[in-house]
């Protein structure tokens, strides 16, 4: 095709796509009007009849906890993944004895990064936990706290080597760790199905609104959302530095 | 409900970075890009009000991903100078 008829063939195109979308845009609603009676009711019911200020987790775990199984289990079979297309191969072998800088010396981590870095750890292993001790009443959760506990082991890395991450990462204790989160969501379904009703319905005593142990089952199925997902994603990491390592030193 | 300020800001800064990421072709660069744009689509979450979904773009936007992302480049660079 010749330069002058791409163009035209773009031009035409691109002229019926900003039509169509200047179409759709003008048909949209005002920019925060909210049609959703569904999400009308909950915000009406939900604190009601779970005993959760965090809506949101309410409906995450419990109004709409089947799909999050389903998406918990996507978390973990990528995982598994992971391990598997990572793992060592063979005949796998790698080029890193030939050195590309010759008579430079690569810089070492710097002490700011180290200090910031270790002055963080602690930190951020309170505030994941926290937020998942805290998913039923403020914005948060297991997944959210899980994701958050995952900063620790990088800023462990940066601190100081990989071989120290490994020390205080224990491959067993992760992988069981996200098989036990993974297991204990689905195990605390079950429980509503022993206890005469439907799957992941509330079966545990509810609390008072606005407590720590509030919520029935929330708090169970936040601690071991948190662990799958805080193990899960360290695992992928851990798995990541590993494999480089142990190509490069073949 | 109108657009306030904040959010006006907000929802800018997330449409250039998100051009930012496309129109830079260095993989190393665009990874940093890439965390920024997750930063600010983080602030852009926080201001319409949904905390919950902030948090986790804070950490998988603007760390995990881009960690992931630089040790799967650091692989493939060590990969390519094999060949």
């Amino acid at each position: 095709m010749r330069p002058r008829t791409r163009a035209i063939v773009f031009l035409v195109a691109a002229a019926g796509v900003v039509v169509l979308l200047a179409w759709g845009l003008a048909g949209l609603p005002r920019f925060g009007a909210y049609h959703g009676v569904y999400g009308r009711e909950i915000n009406a019911h939900g604190v009601h009849q779970r005993h959760a200020t965090n809506v949101v987790n309410t409906i995450v775990f419990d109004y709409r906890g089947f799909d999050t199984v389903g998406e918990e289990f996507i978390l973990f079979a990528a995982v598994i993944g992971v391990p598997l297309l990572l793992r060592h191969q063979r005949d796998e072998s790698d080029v890193s004895g030939h050195d590309w800088a010759e008579g430079r010396s690569a810089p070492g981590t710097s002490d700011a990064v180290r200090v910031a870095t270790l002055g963080l750890i602690a930190p951020s292993v309170l505030l994941g936990l926290y937020t998942v001790a805290h998913g039923q009443l403020t914005p948060g959760g297991g997944f959210q706290g899980g994701a958050v506990l995952v900063a620790p082991a990088l800023f462990v890395y940066l601190a100081g080597r990989f071989l120290m991450l490994r020390s205080v990462h224990p491959m067993h204790a992760l992988d069981f760790g996200e098989g036990t989160g993974a297991a204990g969501f689905v195990v605390v379904g079950l429980v509503g199905l022993v206890a005469g009703a439907a799957y992941l319905s509330n079966a545990f005593p509810k609390g008072h609104v606005g407590s720590v142990l509030s919520g029935g089952d929330l708090p169970i199925i936040n601690v071991s959302v948190g662990l799958e997902v805080a193990a899960g994603l360290t695992l992928v990491l851990y798995e990541f530095l590993e494999q480089t390592l142990l190509v490069r030193r073949r | 409900m109108t657009v306030g300020v904040v959010q006006a800001v907000a929802m800018t800064l997330v449409g250039v970075l998100a051009l930012a990421v496309v129109v830079t072709r260095n993989p190393l660069h665009q990874v940093m890009v890439f965390g920024l744009f997750g930063s600010s689509l983080a602030v852009f979450f926080l201001v319409v009000q949904a905390p919950d979904v902030s948090l986790s773009e804070i950490v998988v936007g603007s760390a995990a991903l881009p960690a992931m992302f630089l040790l799967t480049l650091a692989k493939v660079r060590n990969r390519e100078r094999r060949g």
